[in-house]
């Protein structure tokens, strides 16, 4: 459904953040792409939706190439990319509807969002949606008055509301603690199951990442170095991945009990590598 | 050099070289020097026997302005009314203009760099001129009256609010932004839904802080014709009649508080 190739991004610096990229997430596939600071994760979810702009190399969601769109063309295939964000990037002076509606402004003039007059179908979905996610009472409070477990179940709901195709979560759990962390990845993954929705998600805690995605992305200053399942990830890989490091930490993180899929029994428990 | 070793080995440190510490001292006797030579040419330039008797000067010009003309403050409630009608239109006509100038000032909303440097020069413009020499123009184009000191308090609230917006607009959180706008949302929408609301609160206090300077302005347009309370006072001070100034100094008195207790309280509710 998506596919990468020979995608490169040079910032004006000079710095190189990603070094020709070849990937293809077929539909309904769950991938986490995982690396360290600055081995270009944040860029590469970005250069999909062209938040940051590629230097060279192809996207293509579908039929269309990504890359070369501008303007009303680039808003249109934008509605069909959901973005889930690290600190949630709620609007925090709205209340979680008017978030939650902010969803639908790629198909919805500007005056009609101006007046906050969207469509009826609009609505109910949001109604629908907040149910889902756990937070139909939270309707007409301000988005920053809720913790921060439930201001990214509206950042969800907000992207759901887009009706994607493919979502692309940047560090959903970053700022959130071990327990709700579970629960927004747990969500994730059963929303991307309801719905067939592909996803990329860029996550720091590769213990989270072997537990809630089909497929593990391993990037190391700018290039893929792994690409597999996550059962065949190994303190070797992620040597590969991070640098060297002694990976055997059973027990150091404690893990909470009650998770429930089923883990592998070689699991490695992992503390994850610094703040983004 | 701030680190040094002693001949026992252990290193020293200081907060400054020797060199570094001794030019500090040449520049506070420069300073000083300065001072001394400035106070001395003021001193000179000075008709002492002017100054000698100003504590006598002083207290006649009070006598003089004691007991306020109470009944002539019959006649100013007209003058103070026009005050603060031009204090007011003046700043909405200004906040209006100013807000659509911010946005393209501001380097994370502007549509084009040169779009951005011809709003700055709208707001360095509007900030450079008092808005008492903005009315004397004003009132050679367009007549005396009020309608010259509205458009003048108008134009000097422009630079002022414009600046500030701009300001506040630049400090927003980008990430917010670029969720709005990964929705696909269109440019206006993403700054209806991603800037205003951070920016809010912000524009809220500027326009009703700038308010509150402009009813202090407002008051002295008068003088060069631009209608109000001033008017009076140049009139009263011209006829020498220090009864009366006193009133309309308390009239302006009063005003000043009653604005800057509305505007504390309006500010702290929105904030």
């Amino acid at each position: 459904m998506l596919t990468l190739s020979q995608v490169n991004k040079r910032y004006p610096t000079g710095d190189r953040a990603l070094t020709d990229i070849e990937l293809a997430l077929p539909r309904g596939q769950v991938m986490a792409l995982i690396g360290p600071s600055g081995a270009g994760k944040s860029t590469l979810i970005r250069c999909v939706n062209r938040l940051v702009e590629p230097s060279s190399g192809s996207i293509r969601l579908g039929d269309t190439e990504l890359t070369r769109l501008s303007g009303r063309e680039l808003r249109r295939a934008r509605r069909a990319m959901a973005m889930i964000f690290q600190e949630y990037a709620l609007v925090d002076r709205l209340t979680v509807m008017e978030n939650v509606l902010s969803g639908r402004l790629g198909q919805v003039g500007f005056w009609r969002s101006f007046l906050r007059r969207y469509p009826a179908d609009a609505v109910t979905e949001a109604f629908r949606l907040l149910e889902r996610v756990g937070l139909p009472h939270a309707i007409d409070k301000r988005a920053d008055a809720l913790s921060g477990g439930q201001r990214q179940r509206v950042g969800i709901a907000r992207a759901l509301l887009q009706d994607p195709q493919l979502l692309l979560v940047d560090e959903p759990t970053a700022s959130l603690d071990p327990k709700t962390s579970r629960q927004i990845m747990r969500l994730i993954r059963e929303l991307c199951a309801e719905r067939e929705l592909g996803a990329i998600i860029n996550i720091h805690d590769v213990a989270l990442a072997r537990q809630f995605a089909d497929r593990i992305v391993g990037l190391r200053a700018g290039e893929i170095v792994f690409d597999g399942k996550p059962e065949a990830l190994n303190a070797e890989i992620l040597t590969t991945i991070y640098g060297e490091e002694d990976w055997d930490t059973q027990g150091e993180v404690g893990d909470e009990a009650g998770a429930h899929t089923p883990e592998p029994a070689t699991r490695l428990a992992l503390a994850s590598g610094g703040a983004s | 050099m701030p680190v040094s070793t002693t001949t026992q080995g252990t290193p020293i440190w200081r907060l400054r070289t020797t060199r570094a510490q001794w030019l500090q001292y040449l520049g506070w006797l420069t300073g000083a020097c300065l001072f001394l030579l400035c106070w001395k040419v003021i001193s000179d330039n000075t008709m002492w026997v002017f100054v000698e008797d100003a504590g006598r000067q002083g207290s006649d010009l009070i006598s003089r302005m004691l007991p306020p003309e109470w009944s002539y403050a019959q006649r100013l409630w007209k003058p103070m009314w026009d005050t603060l009608n031009i204090a007011t239109l003046g700043t909405l006509l200004g906040i209006a203009m100013a807000f659509p100038v911010a946005f393209l000032a501001a380097r994370n909303t502007t549509p084009h760099p040169l779009v951005r440097s011809a709003a700055l020069v709208i707001i360095v413009a509007s900030r450079s001129i008092n808005s008492l020499i903005w009315a004397m123009l004003l009132v050679t184009i367009l007549g005396p009256g009020v309608l010259a000191g509205i458009i003048a308090i108008a134009l000097r609230s422009i630079g002022f609010v414009g600046k500030l917006l701009y300001e506040a607009i630049e400090e927003i959180h980008p990430t917010p932004v670029e969720a709005i706008s990964a929705t696909g949302a269109g440019r206006l929408q993403v700054m209806n839904y991603g800037v205003l609301p951070q920016v809010m609160p912000a524009f809220a206090g500027i326009s009703v802080y700038r308010w509150d300077i402009n009813i202090r302005e407002s008051t002295v347009l008068g003088l060069v014709g631009a209608g109000g309370i001033g008017l009076q006072l140049n009139a009263a001070i011209n006829s020498l009649a220090w009864n009366q100034v006193s009133v309309i100094f308390v009239m302006i008195f009063a005003t000043v508080l009653v604005s800057e207790w509305i505007s504390a309280r309006v500010r702290h509710a929105i904030i």
